[in-house]
């Protein structure tokens, strides 16, 4: 099999290369131009006139986000919409090539997809096997009803040690519960060792993806944060001094923390392990170094056993970067000589959503951010638009469960063309989901934005091709950036499933509107 | 009533309807050939690692040169005494100064040029991480042919901690330029070394 073992120097690329060729970290041994971890295939470099880097959606209270004035500005900065939109489909590429690479590819989705839904249609089970499993290793086990339950269960453990400073990796579940910035306030200080979470939180910024944090962000942008917090050189926007000067200023905090947490990816049931998977190392090091080290844990990453790895450690890493594996799997099962494990397993409103039927199964979601990569909208309004922890497709149909008013017009940021749903590893039917949330959001009369249009918030992002033509340099290259928005689409099997009349060439907002009314009406 | 109780009858009354049967787990043809080395070899190379063959004289050959240069050698291995003994070292942190760290995978993956550690091959899991380059030794016959494969193997219900490492740390959340040598190793080399070497030294 040739499974992306050969780099795609031929395609076009709008950035000229970055890093001179014989650079070790970009060759491999025999020469090769190296693409793993969340490397592209050749180095983006946003061409050098600097640009103010767009800031987020405005957040007020509960009042619903308006992510297409957010997106409006995010277009409006072409440098960054540029680069954020061509950095991210090459990552929605090279997904492709792994994925084509197996034969069985089809069969793992299916199998991931039905392990998952039989985990969680029996979660209360698994999680008692988990807890036993863990406590029978030695592990301390702690259950969170919310984020704030989290939160101070952690604090108190921390007080417990007497512990001032917490390492961490990268955890989409510490952004739900407000962790860092909780702890904040109770004088405990909280480093993030992600490189891009790391940024995040030096510019006081949330994570805008799932696996790329600070995908929003060009050199420029990390090297005035960087100058602004690290004191490094305001002028040196090289990548390599920026990651190394990450490297150096964190690794003292990494050595001399009280205390270190992790995420987790997957809990085996049967073993009552917590699995991490890394390309930095970060998490590896925040559970191996501290002698105090924590795991939060959602409730919805239980798998039942090991040999179940098996097949989602085969799709992980495949769908949010095309690579086989990421550089670093840890697998923690049980505290080290002399030191302290504790496990907090977080409910958040998952429970909950266990009992909404048509949304249930989102709790799948292995957060690989492949829908997020191929969806047009993401790509070209960038994550913090969304104004929620969890940007892009499968976010416009977590979020409404956590916030229903404050994220009612995010089910509409999407064209509904179902290209996530068509990569979504454990077969999520998210383009679906997030139709059945325009009707719930509807009934409910959760939307203001009804008497505008309720396109707004995608139309604010599709209908500028003189914005995004100027963004990218030349009108040709964005049929080669955007190619999937026209090729892609699925709307003839959703609307035969959904007796939709058969209409691909009817407008969006055309077929929207009808099919809207449809919903509204029953 | 606790968190736990809450949690656990709020998901006995959320349950999903209909039935959701745990699926069998077939055994994928693995998709390298039966070369496992060969194939071990150029994957790891893809993901940014680095394939040695054992010289003749010297195990060792093919990292001689950054051995040499080398303040600080932490080896758990009896093929190498290295100059800081593991076995001695009180905390996690003070492995920080380390500058080449030896150890022995249980085994390798083919399908993603993985190696496999547990505490037991680490001796400090944190000098997998915290030393600037990793050298391995592998023996050619521990190379399995897929993931799915290595999941069958005891070390994951046995170990405290167990560890894939597939190439050096990496990162490119800088504009997807390709770094090695994020928080972890900047380098990790796998010599094919067959095991043996302990017992021929008693």
């Amino acid at each position: 099999m040739s499974e992306e073992l050969h780099p795609r120097e031929a395609e076009g690329i709008v950035n000229p290369v970055v890093r001179a060729p014989d650079d070790e970290s970009e060759r491999g041994q025999d020469g090769r131009r190296l693409d793993h971890a969340e490397g592209t295939s050749k180095p983006i470099k946003a061409p050098a006139q600097r640009e103010p880097q767009p800031r987020g959606a405005k957040i007020r209270g509960d009042r619903p986000i308006d992510q297409g004035e957010a997106a409006e500005r995010f277009l409006a900065a072409p440098l960054h919409a540029a680069a954020h939109d061509e950095r991210l489909w090459d990552l929605r590429r090279k997904r492709d090539t792994a994925a084509h690479g197996i034969p069985e590819w089809e069969e793992l989705r299916e199998l991931a997809s039905q392990i998952k839904q039989h985990t969680l249609s029996n979660l209360d089970t698994y999680l008692e096997q988990f807890e036993a499993a863990a406590r029978a290793n030695g592990v301390h086990v702690h259950w969170a009803r919310d984020g704030a339950d989290h939160n101070r269960i952690v604090l108190g453990i921390l007080r417990d040690h007497g512990a001032r400073t917490l390492v961490k990796s990268k955890s989409m579940l510490t952004e739900e519960c407000g962790f860092r910035h909780f702890m904040e306030g109770e004088g405990v200080e909280i480093i993030e060792t992600d490189l891009g979470e790391r940024i995040q939180q030096l510019d006081n910024e949330e994570p805008s993806h799932v696996v790329v944090p600070a995908a929003h962000k060009t050199r420029f942008d990390v090297a005035e944060v960087f100058a602004r917090t690290l004191g490094t050189d305001p002028d040196n926007d090289d990548a390599h001094y920026l990651a190394e000067s990450q490297r150096e200023t964190t690794r003292p905090y990494i050595l001399n923390a009280d205390a270190g947490l992790t995420g987790c990816n997957f809990a085996v049931a049967e073993t009552g392990t917590v699995v991490t998977c890394t390309n930095e190392g970060n998490a590896d090091l925040s559970g191996n170094v501290p002698k105090l080290q924590i795991h939060s844990i959602g409730i919805e990453k239980l798998i039942p056993r090991v040999e179940h790895l098996g097949v989602f450690l085969r799709i992980l890493a495949r769908s949010a970067l095309g690579s086989p594996i990421t550089q670093y799997t840890s697998h923690f099962r049980g505290p080290r000589a002399g030191t302290e494990m504790h496990y907090v397993l977080v409910d958040n409103g998952r429970a909950a959503r266990l009992g909404m039927e048509e949304f249930w199964t989102s709790l799948k979601c292995i957060r690989c951010g492949a829908c997020m990569n191929t969806c047009p909208v993401y790509r070209r309004s960038g994550g913090l638009s969304y104004g929620a922890t969890y940007a892009g497709p499968i976010g416009l149909i977590i979020d409404p469960t956590f916030n229903k008013r404050k994220y009612s017009t995010l089910p509409f940021s999407s064209t509904m063309n179902g290209s996530c749903t068509n990569v979504c590893p454990v077969k999520i039917n998210i383009h679906e989901q997030i139709f059945a949330w325009r009707k719930v959001l509807a009934e409910e009369h959760q939307i203001p934005m009804l008497k505008q249009g309720m396109m707004k918030a995608a139309g604010a992002v599709l209908s500028r091709p003189a914005a995004y033509r100027a963004a990218i340099g030349a009108a040709d290259s964005a049929l080669k950036v955007l190619p999937r928005f026209a090729v892609y689409n699925p709307l003839n099997t959703w609307g035969k499933k959904r007796e939709m009349p058969d209409a691909p060439r009817q407008s969006f907002h055309a077929w929207y509107r009808e099919n809207r009314m449809k919903g509204g009406a029953k | 009533m606790s968190a736990r109780d809450a949690i656990l009858a709020e998901i006995r009354k959320n349950r999903p309807a209909g039935e959701h049967p745990l699926p069998a787990v077939p055994l994928f043809t693995p998709l390298v050939g039966d070369d496992l080395v060969a194939e071990f070899g150029e994957r790891l190379k893809r993901m940014g690692g680095r394939i040695a063959e054992p010289g003749a004289d010297d195990v060792f050959a093919g990292v001689r040169e950054r051995l040499d240069g080398a303040r600080v050698v932490a080896s758990a291995v009896p093929e190498l005494a290295g100059n800081r003994d593991l076995t001695a070292v009180a905390r996690p942190r003070d492995v920080d100064d380390v500058d080449v760290a030896v150890v022995r995978a249980v085994f390798g993956i083919a399908e993603t040029g993985s190696v496999l550690f547990t505490q037991d091959q680490l001796v400090v899991n944190a000098v997998a991480y915290l030393a600037q380059h990793l050298v391995v030794l592998l023996d050619p016959a521990d190379i399995l042919p897929n993931v799915q494969a290595a999941y069958l193997r005891p070390e994951f219900g046995q170990a405290a901690y167990a560890v894939l490492h597939t190439g050096p740390s990496a990162t490119a959340d800088i504009e997807g330029v390709l770094i090695h040598g994020a928080q972890g190793v900047r380098s990790l080399t796998v010599i094919l070394c067959p095991r043996g070497g302990a017992a021929a030294r008693g």
